[in-house]
Formats: structure tokens, C-alpha cells, sequence
């Protein structure tokens, strides 16, 4: 316990900016960052709502897909995947602070940690593609 | 040769007068190794006496004369007058937090929340002093010896936007304090300690904006702190609903 403790009614108590985000550019990309969660939620329904359409048949389904063509469609999903492709990007760069491995008595540097996350990643992906392209 | 001048804009508040801060500008002299908290000085001393703020150690040590200059929250025994020089210094006190008078805040809140926190090595039963010290290896210190570097200058409460919407938050320092204790393999208030850490108001308010690990004047990382125990606190939560039968 704090034994003189200053009078808090002559106490001048600051406020947040509403737009407390613009004051530092680090302070906009992690709203940023966290905008970019709405994108990939919202991508994530569709995705399901797709799936669920996959389920009523061929001809249900290849008109389910025939209205991704239009541009407003088009406009969500490249929106989408720049969002997903940053956020990841900011998870992986997450995942440097939190893990902290050791070779032996060397520590992993927190770029290579990011690295080895990216790289995985792009490993992962290229393989999901290939199986979109030749299954 | 005419002596050149640097231009302090600094915040001025009077409990009980002002309602609102305002400012006041000061000439001092521009000198190549001055920091700011010397042009503070010279202006307390010889310019206006009633300018109030806080400093003691005027080496990066004590942790007292965090302000935030030109919008950053920075050490001003640390921050020299010739990186600002000739633009227009401007002077606050640290963001986020009351103010008491001029660039002096309430630390108050802060102080009952490290003390929650319990920074201290706990021990279930001390040994007696006859069993001589509680001895570590090299490795075992490396662990938490970062974070023990913490000397409570709050610059990254300042730099914290979640404190400043989220008061309820203990905040970077405490936690990184109470992660520091929680790894020194002498310790053994974990379950104590983290009954806050661990709580809502504890890492859980924590967004992962990074901005405390930035701003820290002596590299401690309290944003690493708080995302390890996020991990440490979400897999005990999945131990317990798992393996209910080995919660504690």
C-alpha cells in the first residue's frame, strides 16, 4: 500500500484520442492486424456456406460458384487473401517472441524461428495447391 | 560568439487551478552533451523555480525522469538535446497516466499493482541460513535475467495503448516482473502470482501491439513476457478440461 497517496479529485486525467491509432504507424498496423481476423471470419462463412453447397450436388454447386465470377466477389476474396497473407505474416512474426528453441546451448535466432514458420508455411501451401491442380 | 539555444515546449499543470495542462516555452543553452533533464534543471534552477518533475540518478539507473518528449515516451537523462536540435522540443508528462503537477504523474496505481503481483522470491519454507545460499547455474539465471532488468520507468504503460483504454490492466512491467520471478528456478509462488498475471485484467488483456518491448530503455521484452504466459495459461486451461483428474 502506497502511504501518501496525491488527492485524487486535483488529479488531471488524460484521455485517449479517438483516433489514438493514426498518432504511430506501429499503433495502425496492429489495428490493422486485427481488422485483417473480420476478413478471414468472414471468409471462413463462405467458405463453409460452400462447402455446405458442395453437399447438394454438382449442378447446385457449379451454380453456387458461378456467382464468385461477379466482381463484387472477386473484390472479397483478393481483399480477403491480402489479409490472410498479412496476418499470417504478423502470426508468424508472433511466434518468434513466444518460442524460444535451443539447438544445444544455442539459441535459435527470432528471425529463423519466423523463417522456419514462413517457410513451412509456403511448403504447405504449395502442396495444398498442387492437389488442387492435379487430384 | 552568440550562444545558441535550444526551445522547450513543456506541459504545465496547477492542481486545484488548472483544469486543463497547458504550455509553457523555455530558451536554454544549446550544449552538445546535454541531455534533456539538464535543460530541465537549468530551467528549475535558473529560470522558473516552480517547474515540477521527477528525477534522481540522471544515469539510466533510477528509472524517475520518464516523460514523453515530442509524443515518445522517453528516458530525458537518456534522450540528448543534439537529436531533436534545432527543431522545437516538446515536453510531457508520461501518457496514460494522472497527473499530480507539470510532467509529475500518479504512480499510485501502478505501485498496488507490482505489489499484486508479488515481485519477490516466494518460498514455501525458507531453509536455514546455516544450509547456506540458494545456488544457480549459469543457465538457470539466463532464464529470467532479461527480465529482471526492469527498473519500473513506466515508459511502456505510456507506450501501451490498452492501458490507456483498459486501466484495469496490470501492465507490462508488473507482468514482466512477475514472469521474472515465476522462471527463477529459487521461486516458488508461481500458483500465487499467477492467480493475477494469468487473470482478465492480467495478460489476457494484452492485444500483442508490441509497442512496450519498443519502447524499453533497457531491452527488457515484457510484450515476449505476457504472449509465453498466454501459451503457459492456455495450456493449463486445456490440461484441466482434458485431465481434469491432474488439475491441482
Amino acid at each position: 500500500m502506497i502511504a501518501n497517496r496525491p488527492d485524487k479529485s486535483k488529479l488531471y486525467y488524460p484521455q485517449m484520442p479517438t483516433a489514438w491509432w493514426f498518432k504511430k504507424w506501429n499503433y495502425f498496423f496492429f489495428l490493422l492486424r486485427e481488422l485483417t481476423s473480420v476478413f478471414i471470419a468472414a471468409f471462413l462463412v463462405v467458405y463453409l456456406i460452400q462447402i455446405y453447397n458442395m453437399g447438394l450436388g454438382a449442378e447446385h454447386y457449379a451454380a453456387f460458384v458461378e456467382r464468385f465470377k461477379s466482381p463484387g466477389w472477386i473484390v472479397f476474396h483478393v481483399v480477403a487473401l491480402i489479409f490472410a497473407v498479412y496476418h499470417s505474416i504478423t502470426w508468424f512474426k508472433t511466434a518468434s517472441v513466444i518460442l524460444t528453441p535451443h539447438v544445444g546451448s544455442w539459441a535459435v535466432p527470432p528471425w529463423m524461428v519466423t523463417a522456419l514458420h514462413i517457410a513451412a508455411w509456403m511448403v504447405v501451401s504449395v502442396i495444398i495447391l498442387l492437389l488442387f491442380v492435379f487430384v | 560568439m552568440t550562444q545558441k539555444t535550444a526551445t522547450l515546449t513543456i506541459s504545465r499543470f496547477e492542481p486545484g487551478k488548472d483544469t486543463v495542462p497547458g504550455t509553457q516555452s523555455y530558451s536554454v543553452p544549446y550544449l552538445e552533451d546535454w541531455v534533456i533533464l539538464d535543460a530541465l534543471n537549468y530551467i528549475k534552477d535558473q529560470v522558473d523555480g516552480t517547474l515540477s518533475y521527477r528525477w534522481s540518478c540522471r544515469m539510466g539507473v533510477c528509472g524517475s525522469c520518464g516523460m514523453m518528449v515530442n509524443g515518445e515516451p522517453k528516458l530525458t537523462c537518456s534522450a540528448f538535446i543534439r537529436d531533436y536540435y534545432p527543431q522545437e522540443i516538446r515536453i510531457e508528462p508520461l501518457e496514460n497516466f494522472p497527473v499530480i503537477r507539470d510532467l509529475v504523474i500518479d504512480m499510485s496505481d501502478f505501485m498496488d499493482k507490482l505489489t499484486s503481483v508479488q515481485p519477490w522470491i516466494i518460498r514455501e519454507k525458507e531453509k536455514p541460513v546455516s544450509e547456506g545460499e540458494y545456488l544457480q547455474t549459469p543457465e538457470q539465471l539466463d532464464s529470467y535475467q532479461q527480465f529482471s532488468q526492469c527498473i519500473n520507468c513506466l515508459l511502456c504503460y505510456a507506450a501501451c495503448p490498452i492501458f490507456g483504454l483498459e486501466t484495469d490492466f496490470i501492465g507490462p512491467a508488473a507482468i514482466a516482473l512477475g514472469y521474472r520471478y515465476n522462471l527463477d528456478s529459487r521461486d516458488e509462488g508461481n500458483d500465487k502470482r499467477n492467480d493475477v498475471i494469468k487473470d482478465v485484467n492480467g495478460v489476457w488483456e494484452c492485444t500483442f501491439v508490441g509497442e512496450c518491448s519498443i519502447v524499453c530503455p533497457k531491452h527488457v521484452d515484457p510484450a515476449a513476457a505476457i504472449q509465453r504466459l498466454k501459451v503457459e495459461s492456455a495450456k493449463e486451461l486445456m490440461q484441466t478440461l482434458l485431465m481434469p483428474w491432474g488439475r491441482k
